[in-house]
């Protein structure tokens, strides 16, 4: 019954595959991106265990407002004597925790809608991508300050504030990706075999456009992070939470700018900064060894 | 062989695509099918030919279910496909399976080459348990003469030449046991080495299972060395069918003449009247009135451009063995 078996010799495997993580660390920018979410990471989980002072505690007496950094106060006081380098470090976990789970809503929802919109097309697709235009457009930092002073100010409003408004860019780009996708003929091949199609997207299109997912979603977590960090800064953070946008809030607020008092109001514009700086580095370099066009332009 | 009853019976049919035209309002018709009746029985293999734009893959994707046809009947064993609609016909699909044009694009790269083979039984829902699927797959592949099939089915897809991923589609497809198999053009991505092997191949498992074959070609010395019987499409419609002996060495429609004629014989110095047709098929958006082969047709030039040709639509009718649509078919006394 058998044919001959060897058409051919069985072709190698391409060179041993690199890990991702092996091909972002040959990347320059994704590299640099990658060691700084690192230790931004490494910080807020270990902050708890080595901060001198508990960043909440106010200070004894009014000599302890606002003093520059000093032996005991490594960044200084801020307004209420409280130690800013403990604040420092407790803010970053505010940041990532929001960064993280806003981006985690807003990837279920982007992947979710394009997904089904580009597999399914048709009238489905008409209204998702309705919506989709809707929350594209809609400038989404005054709806952020609008619903923030609705549904009031603490952390689990906020997530899910920067995270509904954040999959449409998502939506678009994985919708597209899908559509090209069900062109390709091992999608009516597993339909000829009698595959559903929850199947058919959680075998053959889900594999297909994660890395893509993954690509936004790094990029996702910076935006969200400035998102939470705006709205902190004006004054619709959690009162409860320390924040990097909300140490700028205050420091804004109790006129610590305005007398020079740098050591409160740097750390957290430059953490800030560097936070937003590293998942946009390793954003990019992901998009990079995805996508072959961009690499070469690199 | 006329006594057994066949196992595809389309009647009748049609695919049409609504098309946007630009600027104006509305959608035209483009019809790609355009009432196309075939049987085949157990074992059997129709070939249908015809050149890019002739409707030939609408056919086979209508006859799978992969585009809706507007309308006509596709009896499989006595069961109407076209009323299937859900749950009913991902059911039935295990018995019609299709292999596609080009193995490169027709299995998942991000899949083993094992997955591929047990997706058919998981969906179909054959085998027990894990172990029997996997023993079952890989037989399958044993079968297909990927050898050793543990080493293979280990590989991803994209790792195999272009002869073994199309060897790794029959062997997915041929699996579920199907009694009807489409194959689009299986061959003709393929290095012309490898052609004989994969075509020999499928002829000995539908042989064994009594398979009945849908060869969708457009090499018409292909067809005439595969097939039972030809089916020569044009314009969404057959022009001619027959078995391929008499097809080849009588053909009665001016097309399927004009086709015959091209095709490459060894002998040097045979002295041969090629007929090269001018013009294109016609776009099926406009459909030629009359017989719509008559704009390039030599025979209707020769004939003077009889009234009837341009008038009256040729009905398939049969002539002898052959069924012909032509008002002017050729004779055999006259050749």
């Amino acid at each position: 019954m058998t044919t001959n078996s060897n058409d051919f010799e069985l072709r190698e495997a391409p060179e041993t595959q690199l890990s991702i993580l092996g091909k972002i660390w040959q990347d320059r920018m994704g590299r640099i991106g990658l060691l700084m979410t690192v230790s931004v990471f490494t910080i807020s989980i270990i902050g708890p265990m080595i901060w001198p002072f508990d960043p909440a505690a106010v200070g004894a007496d009014a000599s302890s407002i606002l003093q520059p950094p000093n032996s005991q106060n490594w960044l200084g006081t801020d307004e209420l004597g409280r130690d800013v380098f403990s604040q420092f470090l407790q803010g970053s976990r505010v940041s990532l925790l929001v960064g993280v789970t806003a981006t985690i809503i807003a990837t279920v929802i982007g992947a979710g809608i394009g997904i089904s919109s580009g597999y399914f097309m048709g009238r489905l697709d008409t209204v998702l991508m309705a919506i989709t235009d809707f929350f594209l457009v809609v400038p989404s930092l005054p709806l952020m300050i609008a619903m923030g002073s609705i549904f009031g100010q603490n952390l689990t409003v906020i997530i899910l504030i920067i995270g509904v408004l954040s999959w449409p860019r998502n939506a678009r780009i994985i919708r597209s990706q899908t559509l090209s996708l069900r062109e390709r003929k091992f999608v009516p091949r597993a339909k000829s075999l009698g595959a559903t199609d929850l199947r058919i997207i959680r075998k053959h299109m889900i594999p297909h456009v994660l890395p893509l997912v993954v690509a936004n979603t790094i990029l996702v977590v910076a935006g969200a992070i400035l998102a939470e960090a705006t709205l902190a800064f004006i004054g619709l953070g959690d009162p409860d939470r320390i924040s990097w946008g909300s140490m700028l809030h205050f420091a804004f607020a109790s006129g610590a700018i305005g007398r020079g008092a740098w050591w409160y109001f740097m750390p957290p514009g430059l953490g800030i900064l560097a936070i937003v700086l590293a998942f946009t580095l390793l954003g990019h370099s992901f998009d990079r060894i995805n996508n072959p066009r961009l690499r070469d332009a690199a | 062989m006329n006594s057994v009853a066949p196992i595809l019976d389309v009647n009748n049919l049609t695919v049409e695509y609504q098309v946007k035209t630009k600027g104006k309002r509305g959608v035209r018709i483009a019809r790609a099918v355009d009432g196309v009746s075939l049987k085949i029985r157990p074992g059997e293999t129709l070939a249908v030919v015809g050149e890019s734009g002739s409707g030939k893959t609408s056919i086979a994707n209508a006859i799978m279910r992969l585009i809706e046809p507007t309308s006509g009947s596709i009896m499989l064993d006595g069961k109407e496909l076209t009323k299937l609609a859900g749950k009913e016909l991902r059911l039935a699909r295990s018995k019609f399976q299709m292999i596609f044009q080009d193995p490169f694009e027709s299995l998942d790269p991000r899949r083993t080459v094992l997955d591929t083979i047990l997706e058919s039984l998981v969906v179909a829902g054959i085998g027990i348990d894990d172990a029997e699927k996997r023993k079952l797959a890989l037989e399958a592949l044993e079968k297909v003469g990927l050898i050793p099939a543990e080493n293979v089915g280990a590989r991803y897809t994209y790792q195999l030449s272009g002869g073994q991923r199309q060897r790794v589609a029959i062997a997915a497809a041929m699996i579920l046991k199907p009694h009807l198999l489409v194959a689009d053009e299986p061959v003709s991505m393929l290095d012309v080495s490898l052609r004989a092997g994969i075509l020999r191949l499928m002829r000995e498992l539908s042989r064994e299972l009594q398979i009945a074959t849908l060869f969708i070609t457009h090499d018409l010395s292909l067809a005439w060395m595969y097939a039972d019987r030809i089916a020569v499409v044009y314009s969404g419609r057959i022009v001619e069918e027959g078995h391929p002996a008499d097809l080849i060495s009588f053909p009665q429609h001016p097309y399927t003449k004009a086709l015959v004629s091209v095709i490459p014989v060894p002998e040097k110095n045979i002295a041969r009247n090629r007929i090269i047709l001018s013009g294109e098929i016609p776009d099926p958006l406009e459909i030629p009135s009359g017989c719509r082969f008559s704009p390039r047709c030599p025979k209707y030039r020769a004939l003077g451009q009889p009234e009837l040709c341009i008038s009256s639509d040729p009905k398939l009718e049969s002539i002898g063995d052959q069924f012909v649509a032509c008002h002017f078919p050729e004779k055999k006394e006259t050749k």
